[in-house]
């Protein structure tokens, strides 16, 4: 098992922490993980990609990913800005916190809305609302190969504080339940 | 246990077990995160030690020498422009023969102004007498820092270590690491030794005026002590894998070498890249391998002549540059190799252009056209551009 992910979201929305938290689970499977952010400037609100590899042996590999397996997008609006699809496999899959529930073109397309999930466990920061958390979520559910329980657990290494783990990992769970291919009923 | 550590929190981690007692920096990207890991772990409580705060690099060594010649194990890190400004105290450090770990974030040099992997930081202080080493992923990062401290502090060597790790692509990148127990750590480290300790009694003065004669006599000594270190970093690295159950190779990391027929020759994270190109090369039938350079300073002379002088070529690639000759990397191994074999250095990857396994290869394979048409190949200078300057007229470009 090897896998490649890319992660596109805005700076301080949290994308290097989600990464964080999911190579932190599969390594708490075992798994061998890594999450590299890839930073222009450390501008809050410019888009930024973050890339994940999971994998059952050592990963010697330090560049940058090129040819995801799966595309994460945290922010829906990037669509318009960057394109996200880039160089994603032929059977590669796209996880979107959609507020539309649509896929984006040709391509097997898992919604959640999880800016609505976020701020329903008062998870804002200075009027954003943290959606890293969420997504991860609708990450494991589409991915099948980190369970909801390890990036729960992987939730509460992250975070000092045992209350707002919980919220996280809440948001997480409504998330992994929530998640579908877009299109499908919510 | 296993934890999933940012590179720069693997060094902490390692500062911590080796239990330094004080710390000193300046913040700089991508250092940053250590000294800040390492005011964390003070703050709580982990770790018995004390953050100097200054107010510059230049600083910041000064008072990390001053703790270490006081008789306490002392850390600093810092990178890029901080290094440069730290430069002078490099020499001073080295020239006093005392004990110091210091973690490199290898970072580009402005202008114009960029935070991303290079070098050129961590080459630039090749001749200030610092032991250099430069780690290729986490695990070493941390495993190099602590086995640092031993070598810095073996009486056949007392010299200060650098520990390069490359910027962002493992300072900040996270990834599995195997982080030992105090006690393991407390019983392979050594309590602390150093040639001598200021102390409010004692009576030396460091740095004061010599005849020139003992001043010529010094700097052999400091020569003397790197060339011991070859011994020591093999011997360090040794008992540290039969103690934590991780041996990297000593000064060089050979990675399917010895029945290699070509050998591309590197340091930092991209070596892994490199090793996949490897696997490339193979299944295409050329006998590839690496020789991953772990210390450039000591220069593994020696070594590299014995691995390296019946290869068909060596392909070195150098993520820095001297200007107006080649790549440093390059220009010690054909001093190392001279007349010996094919060699070709190539640059890339400056300011943290990515490089893939897939540009390694496609490198070597034209390398090894050459050498096959040639027969005798002398390239001190390749330039593998940015993949989006690669098909433009660089005239136009650059002019």
């Amino acid at each position: 098992m090897y896998l490649e992910l890319r992660f596109h979201g805005r700076g301080g929305e949290g994308a290097v922490t989600a990464a964080t938290i999911l190579a932190r689970a599969a390594v708490l499977e075992g798994k061998y993980a890594q999450a590299i952010p890839n930073f222009s400037a450390e501008r809050r609100g410019a888009p930024v990609e973050v890339y994940s590899r999971i994998s059952d042996k050592p990963i010697e590999k330090h560049s940058q990913v090129r040819n995801p397996d799966a595309i994460v997008v945290l922010d829906y609006e990037l669509i318009k800005m960057v394109n996200v699809l880039s160089g994603l496999k032929p059977n590669g899959i796209a996880i979107v916190n959609s507020p539309v529930n649509e896929p984006l073109d040709n391509v097997k397309t898992y919604c959640v809305d999880a800016t609505k999930i976020a701020k329903s466990h008062n998870l804002v920061i200075s009027g954003w609302p943290t959606v890293n958390t969420a997504i991860l979520g609708a990450v494991s559910k589409a991915l099948g190969i980190v369970s909801i329980d390890s990036i729960s657990n992987a939730i509460a290494e992250q975070f000092s504080s045992p209350n707002i783990a919980k919220a996280n990992a809440a948001a997480a769970l409504d998330a992994y339940k929530m998640t579908s291919l877009c299109g499908d009923s919510y | 246990m296993i934890k999933t550590l940012t590179g720069n929190y693997a060094v902490a981690e390692a500062a911590k077990l080796a239990r330094i007692k004080v710390t000193s920096a300046y913040p700089i990207t991508p250092q940053t995160t250590i000294v800040e890991k390492l005011s964390e772990m003070i703050e709580k409580g982990e770790l018995e030690a004390k953050m100097i705060r200054v107010e510059s690099e230049h600083s910041a060594l000064a008072a990390t020498l001053g703790a270490a010649a006081a008789g306490s194990r002392a850390f600093t890190a810092t990178a890029s422009h901080g290094l440069l400004y730290m430069h002078e105290v490099l020499w001073w450090t080295a020239s006093a023969r005392i004990p110091v770990v210091m973690a490199v974030a290898a970072r580009a040099i402005g202008a114009p102004w960029n935070i991303h992997v290079e070098h050129s930081d961590v080459v630039d202080q090749r001749d200030t007498g610092w032991i250099i080493g430069i780690a290729q992923e986490n695990q070493e990062v941390l495993d190099m820092t602590i086995q640092a401290f031993r070598i810095s502090e073996d009486p056949r060597v007392y010299l200060p270590v650098i520990v390069g790790l490359d910027g962002f692509i493992l300072t900040h990148t996270v990834a599995p690491v195997n982080v030992p127990d105090q006690k393991d750590v407390d019983n392979w480290l050594p309590p602390r030794r150093q040639p001598y300790v200021i102390t409010p009694e004692s009576k030396i003065a460091m740095g004061n005026m010599t005849s020139d004669d003992d001043y010529y006599m010094m700097r052999y000594s400091i020569q003397v002590g790197q060339e011991a270190a070859k011994k020591v970093i093999e011997e360090v690295d040794q008992s540290y894998g039969k103690a934590f159950g991780r041996y990297y190779g000593g000064l060089v990391e050979c990675y399917r070498c010895d029945d290699a027929d070509y050998v591309m020759v590197l340091m930092g994270s991209w070596a892994g890249d490199a090793k996949e190109a490897v696997k490339i090369l193979r299944e295409k039938g050329i006998n590839a391998g690496i020789a991953r350079i772990r210390f450039i300073r000591p220069w593994p002379a020696e070594i590299l002549r014995e691995k390296l002088y019946n290869k068909k070529g060596v392909l070195v690639f150098d993520r820095s540059i001297s200007f107006g000759n080649a790549g440093q990397l390059f220009t010690e191994l054909s001093s190392t190799l001279y007349g010996m074999t094919n060699i070709r250095g190539v640059i890339a990857g400056l300011g943290g252009v990515d490089v893939l396994p897939e540009d390694f290869a496609n490198e070597m394979i034209d390398f090894v056209n050459k050498v096959e048409e040639n027969g005798k190949v002398y390239d001190p200078i390749k330039w593998l551009f940015p993949a989006k300057y690669r098909n433009v007229k660089i005239e136009e470009v650059v002019s």
